[in-house]
């Protein structure tokens, strides 16, 4: 065997191990989700999604906690999307490149990586207790705004870092400001970049469960909320609440409150790709 | 050199190529003073003088990295958000030095415009393109907008080609259509002036000649500055030659004696193609 038959088969080998691989993703996947649908599928009709939670399986349902999830949804993307895009542009744009910047950087990219009910335990003791929100949406979705932050500020840099030099120097040759420079060539140009960031943080946060435990959302709540002080429970939650439920129909139920968490986030995602393609397709 | 017939004070004795010359000092549109230029350690001007006439086209040629692009650089402020960047000297527009603390950088610009080695429209509309010049200064006049735009797509030679299709975006345009796009977005704002980045490095040579046809015409109401790689584009459009190398310059003076009787042999060499 020559060296380039050894190659060949090598490259052959290695294209195996990668199927192989990715297939033993997809199979877990295909699995996980089969089994959830045929525990869950049945349970799914309109009553599920409008009925109030109840201690009779049969007659539960999701509404408070997607809700929930919604209120939580709404009020984090409002929070988390002005500061970290304002943070992502300012560390980019503006922040001078010296050690201290360098040290932000890093800390900022550890803060990602923090395991998510420690931002719980900050939460708890910053938003419930010190500034006396409680166990509140609000106090949740700050909780989570600051989990997501993160991730918002790295994705918002690194599509800001993709937008051509020679598109700036053009706009500041004609005399723009710096300012008018990054609202209108910058933004607009990194903005599926910053978009699908942010929508995949927050698509992280509607799944989030431990903080929200943390900062004291409730597993039953017999009302959804109707304003940002009201206690809350989110559909991770309620999940949570009846898998560790003894009886067989609430397994049924949380198979089912599964599949429209999944579909959430499944259709946030989508959401997120549509948003790359259009714009890739404006700036190529 | 130059500069010492402006000392001549006798107007009699003197020919009208000195009478040139001296205007050239007194009344230069862009004049510049002992500057120097330093990224971090590295030294990338060394001390030069010039004076640049108005209405005229003025080519800088040199070997890469000998500092034109550097040197054009200066006088629109373009250098300013480069890392470690450091300046020394003055250059005076109209006799303001633009490198005084007072100095409004967008204002400057609006005065000295630029049009870069590639083509770099806006992936906007062709129409947007040309109007964001004028939009970024708060102008709202509408009709006032569409006649600037259609005045510098007419300038710039693309007009004829562009009218039916204002709202197409300017990245279907060819390369050359493109950079015309950007010289009309320049015009658009009326400078005075206008620096080009080797402007047609990305060209093919029919879009390199309608840009020099433009350039040709476009002097008589603009002074134009550009760097070029290219020799016979040079010596086909401009008035005046600057010689760089090793951030100094060596030799400035007509284009027609820089090709033909350079004073100094590395200018020789050079337009020769015996080194660079």
């Amino acid at each position: 065997m020559n060296s380039i038959q050894k190659n060949r088969l090598k490259d052959q080998l290695f294209k195996i191990w990668g199927i192989a691989c990715t297939l033993f993703g997809l199979v877990l996947l295909t699995v996980f989700i089969g089994d959830i649908l045929i525990d869950g599928i049945r349970r799914i009709d309109w009553a599920f999604i409008t009925d109030l939670p109840s201690r009779k399986a049969e007659k539960s349902g999701i509404y408070t906690a997607l809700m929930g999830s919604i209120w939580i949804l709404i009020l984090t993307t409002i929070i988390s999307f002005p500061i970290g895009v304002a943070a992502g542009v300012y560390l980019e744009e503006y922040s001078k490149k010296n050690r201290l910047s360098a040290l932000l950087e890093i800390n900022i990219s550890n803060l990602a990586g923090v395991p998510s009910i420690i931002y719980g335990l900050l939460g708890l003791e910053v938003f419930v207790r010190i500034m006396s929100l409680g166990a509140s949406v609000l106090a949740g979705a700050l909780t989570l705004s600051l989990l997501i932050l993160p991730i918002i500020i790295v994705a918002t840099r690194e599509a800001i870092k993709a937008v051509p030099k020679s598109i700036r120097d053009a706009s500041y040759a004609l005399g723009a400001s710096k300012w008018q420079t990054i609202w209108n060539q910058v933004l607009p140009a990194s903005g599926g970049g910053i978009l699908t960031g942010v929508i995949l943080a927050l698509s992280r946060a509607v799944g989030e469960t431990a903080p929200l435990i943390v900062v004291g959302a409730l597993a039953y709540v017999p009302f959804a909320p109707s304003n940002p002080m009201d206690e809350f429970s989110v559909l991770p939650i309620q999940i949570f609440n009846w898998i560790s439920r003894p009886q067989h129909g609430f397994i049924e139920n949380a198979a089912a409150a599964i599949i429209i968490l999944l579909l959430i986030t499944f259709v946030m995602n989508g959401i997120a790709v549509y948003f790359r393609n259009k714009w890739q397709k404006k700036w190529k | 050199m130059e500069i010492t017939m402006t000392k001549v004070k006798d107007k009699k004795s003197i020919d009208l190529d000195k009478v040139e010359q001296q205007s050239s000092t007194d009344g230069a549109k862009i004049a510049i003073k002992d500057v120097k230029v330093w990224y971090g350690d590295f030294m990338a001007i060394k001390g030069i003088d010039m004076n640049i006439k108005p209405n005229t086209v003025t080519a800088f040629i040199g070997p890469s990295g000998c500092g034109k692009s550097t040197f054009l650089r200066l006088f629109n402020r373009m250098n300013d958000y480069v890392d470690g960047f450091k300046m020394e000297g003055k250059i005076k527009l109209n006799g303001t030095n633009i490198y005084k603390k007072k100095v409004n950088v967008e204002e400057l610009r609006k005065e000295v415009g630029m049009v870069f080695q590639k083509p770099n429209p806006f992936p906007k509309s062709i129409f947007e393109n040309v109007a964001y010049g004028l939009k970024i200064q708060g102008i709202k006049d509408k009709k006032f907008i569409n006649e600037r735009v259609e005045k510098a797509l007419k300038q710039a030679d693309l007009w004829d080609e562009v009218k039916d299709n204002l709202k197409k975006s300017a990245l279907a345009l060819s390369g050359g259509q493109q950079q015309r796009l950007c010289i009309a977005r320049t015009l658009a704002v009326e400078p005075s002036i206008i620096l080009m980045d080797e402007p047609t490095s990305a060209l093919d040579p029919i879009s390199t000649a309608k840009i020099e046809d433009l350039i040709f015409e476009l002097k008589e109401k603009y002074t134009i500055v550009i760097v070029t790689h290219n020799m016979q584009q040079a010596s086909r459009i401009s008035d005046y030659t600057a010689f760089f190398y090793l951030g100094e310059l060596i030799e400035f003076d007509k284009t027609k004696t820089i090709f033909t009787n350079p004073e100094k042999q590395q200018t020789e060499n050079y337009i020769t193609g015996r080194f660079g």
